[in-house]
């Protein structure tokens, strides 16, 4: 090994951590809650709390050790747990809003900052189960802080449980009106997806897939500020093959990050490592923005035409460079576009750069799809769930992850905003097309498995 | 071992007795510095040591909060960073 070391890398890492905001974005304990299923409410429920809190016991505390050692940010820390409607469908007096609150006090219990696996797998159909859960999902997100629940509506292979995406509307506007005092904060800690994938690290989607092994850490990293400053530099007639090389290499160094520190983590942990979700997450601190790349790759705003061509460059030279880092990658791994969490693309929505429509566009070449948008609270409830289908569509079709979290924000209208606060941030409330799609979305059914072949 | 090894990273306004400070701190604690480099970079000093931490009497978070005091002492800014987390970022 090389006992000595370069100036300026060292200044770069610390550049990359102080002024760019590099951070890990997310360690998340992925956790099976296959052996706490039983009969009874009560019994399930303590078999949950007592799983948790004994296997995430230290969790916290060896994040923060992890933290001061290299001295790198970890924001949050999380888990993820196995889809709560499997769990508790075998009691014969299934209160999931009880089950609800004893993983939100189990969360609050170690201190970790969101609990995800609220959640229900209806791609194809609704067992009895899926359906009493789909109910207990606004009350169980309107009375708890850190859960968060998600719904998986359609895959390539099945299509889209399109009853499924009415109902799933609704739930988003119940949610929304029982956190109205809020603005309506419920909706964000909601996602309904196409393709969900079983190791995700980020919320609100982040669920312990029943394909996962007991327990794994997975990672999420961020690092929108240290790819935009890199562009930045460069000369403005810097062709795409530069400035996509300098992207991969920028890559490398905050994936290979998040690898070292998941990897020393879940070696604390006596655990495996899962997967380093290869991301580019912003927050709505200025300067760690992905819209910000679009501006120094010289787009004036986010929206602006070329922005789904530089935001698809953008991701798959984020996967080239970070697939190199580690040999564990997952999860959604992409760029992610959430406008109330990117001080750039709330400055683009604002100004009236970005609306839904090219949002929509945009989330076929990035990971994952339409993410903290806010929209007038009285939006009905068919025209959420035709923004659903539509979003779903794109995945089932693209054979990709894509995904809703809306937040029609009760009492409020376009030109105003909401206020989030934390990580959340701050969203305008965007414009949605108001033309009737009563008839189509109450059709109901299935949306049939797509050909994947006779592609154009 | 290669988790023993640190960079600490001084940097802000020149003045006498930094290098003389941060060793006697290090000392104390019974950290070996094994290199030393400097530079002024936009007029501000810089200091980069690699350390090793074998010994260290304390554990790495009461270090770190010793650290920080000397970094209010001197007002000056000090990052430890256990080396490896260099090592990957740059290496391939």
């Amino acid at each position: 090994m090389l006992e000595s070391f370069n100036k300026q890398q060292i200044i770069e890492t610390i550049e990359m951590i102080k002024i760019h905001h590099l951070d890990i974005r997310t360690t998340t304990l992925s956790l099976s809650l296959r052996d706490c299923c039983s009969c009874d409410t009560k019994k399930t429920a303590t078999k949950i709390y007592d799983k948790i809190t004994k296997t995430a016991k230290n969790f916290v505390q060896l994040a923060n050790e992890i933290e001061n050692e290299y001295s790198i940010p970890i924001v949050n820390k999380r888990i993820a747990l196995t889809p709560i409607s499997l769990v508790v469908e075998s009691c014969n007096d299934p209160d999931y809003v009880y089950i609800a609150s004893i993983i939100d006090k189990a969360a609050n219990e170690i201190g970790v900052d969101f609990i995800g696996g609220y959640s229900a797998l209806v791609d194809k159909g609704f067992t009895k189960g899926d359906l009493a859960f789909f109910d207990s999902i606004p009350e169980a997100l309107s009375t708890t802080k850190k859960l968060c629940s998600s719904v998986n509506l359609g895959t390539s292979k099945t299509g889209v449980n399109m009853d499924a995406v009415l109902k799933t509307a609704s739930i988003i506007k119940k949610t929304a009106l029982l956190t109205k005092e809020q603005d309506s904060i419920g909706a964000a800690k909601f996602v309904c997806f196409c393709n969900a994938v079983t190791d995700n690290p980020f919320m609100a989607g982040a669920f312990c897939g029943i394909n996962e092994a007991e327990c794994t850490l997975n990672i999420g990293v961020s690092g929108p500020g240290v790819v935009a400053s890199a562009i930045q530099n460069l000369s403005k007639t810097a062709d795409f093959g530069e400035v996509s090389n300098l992207i991969k290499k920028m890559a490398f160094k905050i994936t290979t990050t998040g690898e070292l520190i998941g990897r020393r983590l879940a070696g604390k942990m006596n655990i495996p490592f899962g997967i380093i979700d290869l991301s580019l997450a912003p927050t709505p601190l200025q300067g760690d923005s992905v819209a910000e790349i679009f501006k120094a790759m010289g787009l004036e705003q986010a929206g602006a035409p070329g922005t789904t061509m530089a935001l698809a460059m953008l991701n798959d030279a984020v996967k080239k460079g970070g697939i190199m880092a580690s040999s564990y990658v997952g999860g959604l791994s992409g760029a992610f576009i959430p406008v109330s969490e990117d001080a750039g693309m709330i400055e683009a929505a604002k100004l009236g750069s970005l609306t839904i429509d090219k949002l929509e566009a945009m989330t076929s070449v990035c990971s994952v799809g339409l993410d903290m948008i806010a929209i007038p609270g009285d939006t009905p409830d068919s025209t959420i769930a035709g923004i659903i289908a539509d979003e779903m569509a794109i995945g089932m079709i693209n054979k990709k992850t894509t995904a809703v979290r809306i937040i029609p924000v009760i009492g409020k209208k376009v030109g105003e905003s909401a206020e989030f606060g934390g990580l959340l941030g701050s969203a305008p409330i965007m414009k949605v097309n108001s033309f009737s799609n009563e008839i189509f979305v109450n059709r109901g059914g299935r949306i049939p498995a797509p050909l994947h072949s006779l592609n154009n | 071992m290669k988790e023993d090894k640190v960079i600490i990273t001084v940097s802000g306004e020149d003045k006498v007795g930094i290098v003389a400070k941060v060793a006697q701190k290090l000392a104390l604690n019974k950290v070996n510095i094994e290199d030393i480099k400097q530079t002024i970079m936009q007029d501000n000093f810089v200091m980069i040591m690699l350390c090793d931490i074998k010994n260290l009497t304390v554990s790495f978070k009461e270090f770190k909060e010793d650290i920080k005091k000397l970094e209010q002492e001197l007002s000056m800014e000090i990052w430890v960073q256990k080396k490896e987390i260099f090592d990957r970022m740059h290496t391939i």
